[in-house]
């Protein structure tokens, strides 16, 4: 059997040409995260503003929609929201966070219980109250910078301190991509959607680190070769590999994505998104950054102790 | 490259039979797997509650509501201690975590030189209370803060006691009950789909006691403002059956005899009415007697968290150490009271910070949604690393399998959770696990490529991918780790599938891969790599 050959020779791309295209096409998905994070804010789930979402299930045929708003209406609970979804029996109610204490939240979800009588199924339910709601969202957001910083530490310790600060320029780039990616479509962020994201970091760090991996090499091999050309030959020589990982790892997420069911559509749509974008910005922009910050031809350090005169040299 | 030591060999086919026996139990059911002889293991991995179906409940000591009571009751004895010390004071109050007041002839005090010996007297109220008294004459009262940590730290640790006693009397089985930080409980009931009952259990503090009624005051007269000191007015149970009880009692504080002495209490029927029969133990049994006794027709008040549950009158002496609590019961609330007398009260009041319940339907409806897309993912990427690299791309399948077994293995033996979130961690981990084998392979390519022999193309094409591989997972284990440390649940869940996948995939993809090719090597002796 012969294998099949994604490319046969490696290829000849210019990356570095389309660099500018690539870093403008950045700026302007950044510009429109920050915006619509600003402008519309993200469409939290109860893990982060409390609340309570029950998953409901009729078990008398199809369920009706209309009637269970007019009971849930009947409660006076403040905004609420009905949804179907999966099968025509299955019905997603959302009721916003209640006036009051964590104690409130709990006597809404046995409100509820009771106006909809036995013909509903309670598939899950989830109460949270504020307080941990907030304590959540400031995990989620320490857990995403310890790792970003985490993260370009060790690519700081491994490579020299450019490739650090190109690697967090380019996950920093995903996480508020993926970030505006649920802001822009006012998908529900829940917990579940910050692991996802911790995840893109991850991968999106993961795929550069391969890249940079192969531009120190060739650094090293060719000394005198100009940084542009450098660079787009890393590029492509990594090519092949690039292509075969994004696919295989889209094709788990995608599958999940498809069959995994309610439950992990957001953390599935934020990873697809994530290693898309994870990939561009390690070919267009992690990759053209060591041009910009000023990776020197020529002094590439040996050993780490040199690393802080070249430092100096390149600042 | 080429050469393996026999050790190596041992070593990685020991792994890897591990792997295989010990994720093995999880595809058969707990039936199928009794009748297998006592060797085999059969440990299942731990199911989240996303997965089996259950409640999870995130509960909150409220300490400062019992500090408060228990500031309260200085309050009373420090009020009892200055009038028999004949000591005048203004202004006796709870103030946030303290009690404050005012000596009212401070400078007298001060110059008798009995202000050593009113320290004394607040002193003697609670000796973890430290008293100031200021120039002015201001007091503060406050527990000094090693006393607070130290109350705190047991009113948790005796609501995990309580809330174990309350559960285990409800019959769930496997609860899983623990403290999580410095004043949370997180109660895990498998296998409950409504916890309303346990929730109405875990809400009650269950306090009782037995208190004088004083019939001196009408409650009317006490609730206009005419309440003696010493007493307190509670309101009454309702009690639909019975319209025409009060609604108030005036109690006197004292507690004749308090709940924390009764060793046994049960429903039973009295005049066909449910109601609960209780016990105390001797030095309950000895209070209740002489209470009894000294105050034959007068009515007593049983009170519970506050409430009068009912205030029948003594007829004569109870000396028996046992008696019965009749009021407004059905047989449900009968058997609840039981319950949580037995239990013991707790010591503070619980608040349910967060809730999750899922029903065991939607449990079995997401484990199967789970394995589809884990079993789908798995095949779209064996199918595409056969289709991509040949004979090596079944190696790396073989590989992924191994991968997969010591991936459950692991979890299944560290007694992990897998929840959802989890599956789709191992879902993502296959994908991103034969990234070591495309490095490993691309790599061999190149050097293919760039004119090397065979076997020093397979050489460098694994020591050159080595480097990479490893840093790319390092920082895939570092996102792992910080999720696990900072995510709660089922992010947890995600965390530890992902961490370990990792882990496992650097051992599969290099080595078990790199066994593959050199055992090929030695057996078929080819002249080109299908590459």
């Amino acid at each position: 059997m012969r294998p099949l050959l994604l490319l046969r020779h490696t290829p000849k791309i210019d990356f570095m040409r389309y660099h500018k295209a690539g870093f403008a096409l950045s700026i302007l998905l950044t510009v429109i995260s920050v915006g619509s994070f600003l402008g519309f804010g993200l469409n939290y789930g109860i893990d982060f503003v409390g609340g309570v979402l029950i998953e409901a299930r009729s078990t008398s045929g199809p369920a009706n929609l209309a009637d269970m708003r007019q009971k849930i209406d009947a409660l006076h609970l403040g905004e609420n929201s009905l949804q179907g979804f999966g099968s025509p029996s299955d019905v997603l109610i959302r009721l916003s966070r209640q006036p009051g204490g964590d104690a409130a939240q709990e006597k809404v979800n046995n409100a509820v219980r009771q106006a909809l009588g036995s013909n509903i199924e309670f598939r899950r339910v989830e109460v949270v109250g504020p307080k941990v709601g907030e304590e959540l969202i400031h995990a989620g957001v320490l857990a995403t910078v310890l790792a970003m910083l985490a993260i370009a530490a060790y690519v700081w310790f491994r490579f020299e301190w450019q490739f650090g600060i190109g690697a967090m320029i380019s996950t920093l780039h995903d996480v508020i991509t993926t970030v505006g990616l649920f802001a822009v479509f006012q998908l529900e962020f829940n917990l579940t959607t910050l692991a996802a994201i911790l995840t893109v970091a991850g991968y999106s760090i993961n795929d550069t680190v391969v890249i940079y991996d192969r531009v120190r090499e060739t650094m090293r091999k060719y000394k005198t070769m100009d940084l542009k050309t450098l660079i787009n030959l890393s590029l492509n020589e990594t090519l092949s590999r690039t292509i075969l990982t994004v696919t295989t790892t889209a094709l788990a997420v995608l599958s999940l994505l498809v069959f995994g069911g309610e439950v992990l559509r957001s953390f599935s749509i934020a990873m697809l998104w994530g290693i898309g974008i994870g990939t561009f910005s390690s070919l267009f922009i992690a990759a053209p950054l060591l041009y910009y910050i000023g990776l020197r031809r020529g002094n590439e350090p040996k050993k780490a102790a040199d690393s802080a005169t070249a430092a100096e040299r390149t600042s | 490259m080429l050469h393996f030591e026999t050790w190596k060999i041992v070593l990685i086919a020991a792994i890897c039979a591990f792997g295989v026996i010990f994720s093995a139990p999880n595809l058969f059911s707990p039936t199928t797997l009794d009748k297998l002889p006592g060797f085999i293991p059969k440990q299942h991995v731990n199911l989240g509650l996303d997965l089996r179906g259950g409640s999870h409940l995130l509960l909150e000591v409220d300490f400062g509501a019992a500090l408060k009571e228990r500031l309260n009751s200085v309050i009373d004895s420090a009020r009892t201690a200055l009038r028999n010390a004949r000591v005048g004071y203004t202004g006796l109050n709870v103030e946030g975590d303290k009690v404050v007041l005012a000596l009212r002839d401070f400078d007298q005090l001060k110059n008798q030189g009995r202000l050593a010996e009113v320290e004394k007297l607040f002193r003697d109220l609670d000796p973890d209370l430290v008293p100031t008294i200021g120039n002015d004459g201001q007091v503060t009262l406050r527990y000094s803060d090693v006393a607070l940590t130290a109350r705190r730290k047991s009113a948790v640790d005796q609501s995990i006691e309580i809330i174990r006693r309350r559960i285990d009397e409800t019959g769930t089985k496997e609860p899983t009950i623990q403290r999580q930080g410095q004043d949370r409980i997180l109660v895990q009931l498998p296998g409950i789909d409504n916890p309303e009952h346990v929730k109405q259990l875990l809400g009650r503090t269950a306090k009782m006691t037995f208190q004088l009624v004083d019939t001196s005051v009408l409650p009317e007269e006490a609730q206009r403002g005419r309440l003696p000191p010493g007493d307190v007015l509670l309101p009454a149970e309702a009690d639909s059956r019975r319209p025409g009880l009060p609604q108030n009692y005036v109690v006197h504080k004292r507690v004749m005899v308090s709940g924390d002495t009764l060793v046994d209490a049960q429903p039973t029927f009295s005049n066909n009415e449910p109601v609960v029969s209780f016990k105390f133990d001797s030095v309950g049994a000895r209070r209740f007697g002489e209470a009894t006794k000294e105050n034959v027709g007068k009515p007593f008040a049983i009170v519970l968290d506050n409430k009068v549950i009912s205030a029948p009158v003594i007829r004569e002496p109870i000396l028996g150490g046992s008696g019965i609590i009749s009021g407004s019961f059905t047989v449900q609330t009968a058997t609840d009271l039981a319950l949580l007398l037995r239990a013991g009260a707790l010591p503070a009041p619980l608040v349910i910070l967060e809730e999750r319940t899922v029903g065991p339907d939607l449990g079995a409806d997401s484990i199967k949604a789970g394995a589809t897309a884990c079993i789908v993912g798995v095949v779209l990427v064996v199918v595409f690393m056969v289709l991509f690299y040949g004979l090596f791309g079944i190696f790396a399948d073989i590989a992924l399998f191994f991968n997969l077994a010591i991936m459950m293995a692991c979890l299944t033996m560290l007694g992990a959770t897998l929840t959802l979130p989890g599956i789709a961690g191992i879902a993502l981990t296959m994908g991103m696990a034969v990234d070591a084998n495309v490095l490993i392979y691309e790599r061999i390519r190149e050097e293919m490529r760039s004119g090397r022999s065979m076997l020093s193309s397979l050489d460098a094409g694994f020591k050159r991918a080595f480097g990479t591989i490893l840093d790319s997972h390092v920082t895939t284990l570092v996102a792992g780790i910080l999720l696990y440390e900072l995510g709660s649940g089922p992010v947890k869940g995600f965390a530890v599938t992902l961490s370990i996948g990792v882990l496992t995939s650097l051992f599969s993809a290099i080595l078990v891969t790199r066994l593959q090719i050199v055992s090929w090597l030695h057996r078929f002796r080819p002249k080109a790599i299908p590459l």
